[in-house]
């Protein structure tokens, strides 16, 4: 078929398959030729099969904010998104680094501040902090690990461009579609896994038990019992936590399945009560423990918090990691990463104005055309402004908002992020991306999956790709060196 | 395995046997009303009440007369009916994300497209030119998740915990045609050997599909005696009161292996064997049929009750 479809003429993106300027980039050169060949009647069969297959696995997100639980189905698209080996060597460095720094930067903050003694991050940012946790002063976590599992959010803006985003450390979803994602790749197009030398991301679930039984609590035994903890059925995530769980060989249970027990949390099986050394949580801080947080939350485990500190149980990630992914922490990430692993950051953050600060919000009052802002505490692409793309009535709204709480926002300048072409009903079509590879932390060391969940935004010319807004997904391949 | 799970299974299997049940007695109810000549509603009156699902109908009727079309409407695919085919498969279905862990894809699979199937086939209400291959449809895909069950799932207490849901539902279902329709089985019936009492005895048999088993046990010459011992004291009759608490003790005795106390639950099994189901079909007339289904529903209740608290369901 004619691949360069109507709709990839010259754009001012990057576009990872076909660069800036329309040839053909070294990464996709296989993959062309196969596709080239293919019939596209054939392919859009394939698009159908997909996701009979999705919806017949359950691979479904429920959507928040409606009368009725919905199950919805994250859209596919077919044509993968490739990163060569050397691309990926380097990134993945980078996001080694960035994860090591975080957890040395959790460690010191939970303990003597440092940081703050260096006077590199103001204390207020730290003790004023909602996210941070004054419960897990002090606290050793088992194994010295806080965040067990990360997933950092990296955009592209050109060949050697990559940007972190976001660093997601308290509780990253997603890495059920990235394994899905290929399992859906291998049955419908082996042919083309013949051809190309893509490093296999299966084996995530069995790195995970392994990573996360590696900081197991002193009172394991020999084979360290996990559970993978869920707020229930109606989450939206539920089918990631069933799905890890049942590819981990753990029990999913939800916290009126816990109990403390003698000292221990433990689960309420048909023969009694059973202690947990890891739980892989999926419920957020505050809803861990009625008894230490939120009172009224049904989803935690009351006591659960006294165990932990009293080190007899391990939780994953640990609480009070959501301070090191908080946005007007993100600011600072340059100068952690140099503090605490004393090299240069290889990765790099995206400019950012705090409107907390008088001049910062001055600055982006004057330039909301241009800018994306951004809720502090914000996740999942809500309550945000994409600038270039807003109306003048979402900007002037937005202002308001803006001037009334200056404190809750960060802003970003707009970036170019690259585009990977989709398979629309016209043939191949650029349409932003970004990437979230997954990383597995423990005292055994940092192991990051090659390559991670591409989400895509399927709109023509739209940069958000969250599934909540209307985002897809694409298989994302690493090639073997 | 936790308790939940235990639960999750349990009633994920209660549900589509319920699903199952209800579909088989709607088909009766359809066979019988289109080949009797003097058909009125009044067979419907009885399918809904072999449901179990008379009294939440009749209340929502406020006072009007069941007519065929609202309770075929009722007993498939309304929403306001728990033990509706549709509401069934979807309880069995949500249960089934609750123990995704415990059953294997293949299972979960035909769970799922029985549940997308089901949720197609009856988002309108069903005409009774399309009733058979709905209810076909329905069938077909009952039988693939309990195939997928025995095909693919290993003999773990997972294993006993789905069984013992089916067969408890199932028992109680066969107890509830029988309690519905008993008189018609008493030897005092008065009107024996007339063609209404033929009709109304196949009606039973087929609402637990044993009319080919039931003439390979008797021949052509079993009455109403011959009903009711096949229906509740057969061995070899899989929908039977016996053969059903036999498959719910066995289930149960695999389980109790693994626990040093014994399982009051068991027990209550042995005592509904050794007090119902152990005699001859004289000595249950003899009791009197309708105060022996009484007691036999009674003791599945308490049975299922047990279950509960001995595998730590809830809390």
């Amino acid at each position: 078929m004619d691949v360069k479809g109507c709709d990839m003429e010259n754009t001012p993106y990057f576009d990872e398959m076909w660069g800036h300027d329309a040839r053909l980039r070294q990464p996709y050169r296989q993959f062309h030729d196969w596709f080239s060949e293919e019939d596209p009647a054939r392919l859009r069969a394939k698009q159908r099969e997909a996701e009979e297959l999705f919806r017949l696995t359950g691979i479904t997100f429920n959507v928040y904010g409606r009368a009725e639980a919905e199950e919805r189905l994250i859209p596919f698209d077919i044509i993968p998104r490739i990163i060569s080996g050397p691309e990926w060597s380097r990134l993945s460095r980078g996001i080694e680094q960035r994860v090591r720094a975080i957890n040395a930067f959790l460690y010191d903050i939970y303990h003597r501040q440092e940081i703050v003694r260096a006077g590199r991050i103001p204390q207020d940012m730290i003790s004023g902090n909602d996210a941070f946790l004054p419960h897990m002063i002090g606290v050793e976590p088992p194994g010295g690990i806080y965040t067990h599992i990360v997933g950092i959010d990296l955009v592209r803006t050109g060949p050697g461009d990559f940007f972190v985003l976001e660093d997601n450390a308290r509780t990253p979803s997603g890495v059920s579609y990235m394994l899905e994602n290929r399992e859906t790749m291998l049955q419908m197009f082996p042919e083309l896994f013949a051809r190309n030398r893509v490093r296999p991301v299966q084996n995530y679930p069995t790195d995970l038990c392994r990573s996360l039984a590696a900081c197991a609590p002193a009172c394991a035994g020999d084979k360290p019992v996990l559970a993978v903890l869920t707020p229930g059925i109606y989450n939206s995530a539920y089918f990631e936590h069933a799905f890890l769980a049942d590819q981990m060989g753990v029990e999913l249970v939800e916290g009126h399945d816990l109990r403390v027990v003698d000292g221990r949390v433990a689960m309420r099986t048909t023969r009694g009560y059973q202690p947990v050394d890891v739980l892989y949580r999926r419920v957020d801080d505050e809803f861990l423990d009625p008894l230490n947080f939120n009172p009224d939350s049904q989803l935690g485990v009351p006591g659960i918090m006294d165990v932990y500190r009293a080190g007899n149980i391990t939780i994953a990630n640990a609480p009070g990691t959501g301070i090191a992914d908080d946005k007007a922490i993100y600011a600072y990430m340059p100068d952690i990463v140099e503090f605490y692993t004393g090299e240069r950051p290889l990765l790099q953050n995206v400019p950012t104005w705090r409107c907390s600060d008088p001049d910062g919000l001055v600055h982006v009052l004057d330039n909301l055309e241009d800018l994306v802002v951004k809720e502090v505490h914000g996740s999942g692409g809500y309550g945000m402004l994409i600038g270039p793309t807003a109306t003048k009535r979402d900007i002037a709204a937005f202002r308001k908002k803006l001037k009334a709480r200056p404190g809750n926002y960060i802003a970003q300048p707009t970036l170019s992020l690259s585009t990977v072409p989709i398979f629309s009903r016209q043939g191949l079509a650029p349409r932003h991306v970004d990437l979230r590879p997954y990383v597995l932390v423990s005292p055994e060391g940092i192991k990051v999956t090659p390559g991670g969940l591409t989400r895509v935004a399927l709109k023509k010319g739209s940069l958000v790709v969250n599934s909540s807004q209307g985002g897809g997904t694409k298989d994302t391949w690493v090639q073997e060196d | 395995m936790l308790g939940k799970t235990a639960n999750g299974l349990f009633w994920m299997y209660r549900y589509f046997e319920r699903a199952e049940n209800t579909a088989r007695l709607i088909e009766t109810g359809q066979r019988i009303a289109l080949t009797r000549l003097d058909a009125g509603d009044d067979e419907w009156v009885s399918v809904l009440q072999s449901a179990g699902a008379l009294t939440d109908f009749e209340a929502e009727a406020e006072g009007n007369p069941v007519t065929r079309d609202e309770a075929v409407d009722w007993l498939l695919r309304s929403g306001a009916n728990a033990s509706s085919v549709l509401s069934c498969i979807e309880a069995a279905r949500q249960n089934a994300r609750l123990v995704r862990t415990a059953l294997t894809g293949e299972v979960w699979e035909a769970t799922n497209a029985t549940y997308m199937t089901a949720r197609r086939i009856l988002a309108r209400k069903v005409s009774e030119r399309d009733l058979p291959e709905t209810l076909r449809t329905i069938r077909q895909h009952a039988a693939l998740v309990r195939g997928m069950t025995l095909g693919t799932m290993m003999r773990t207490e997972i294993f006993n915990f789905a069984r013992i849901g089916t067969f408890l539902e199932r028992a109680d279902s066969t107890a509830r045609i029988l309690d519905v329709k008993y008189y018609v089985l008493l030897p005092s019936a008065g009107a024996v050997g007339t063609s209404i009492d033929n009709v109304q005895w196949e009606t039973i048999l087929r609402s637990v599909s044993a009319r080919g088993g039931f003439r390979l046990e008797y021949g052509a010459a079993g009455g109403p005696l011959e009903i009711a011992e096949f229906l509740i004291l057969n061995k070899r009759m899989p929908r039977s009161l016996a053969f059903c608490a036999e498959t719910v003790r066995e289930n149960l005795l695999h389980l109790q292996q693994d626990i040093p106390d014994p399982l009051p639950s068991l027990d209550l099994v042995d005592a509904l064997l050794a007090e119902c189901l152990s005699q001859d079909i004289g000595a249950v007339f003899d009791f009197g049929l309708h105060e022996f289904i009484e007691t036999v529903l009674a003791h599945l209740a308490r049975i299922a009750r047990q279950i509960e608290i001995d595998f730590r369901f809830y809390e």
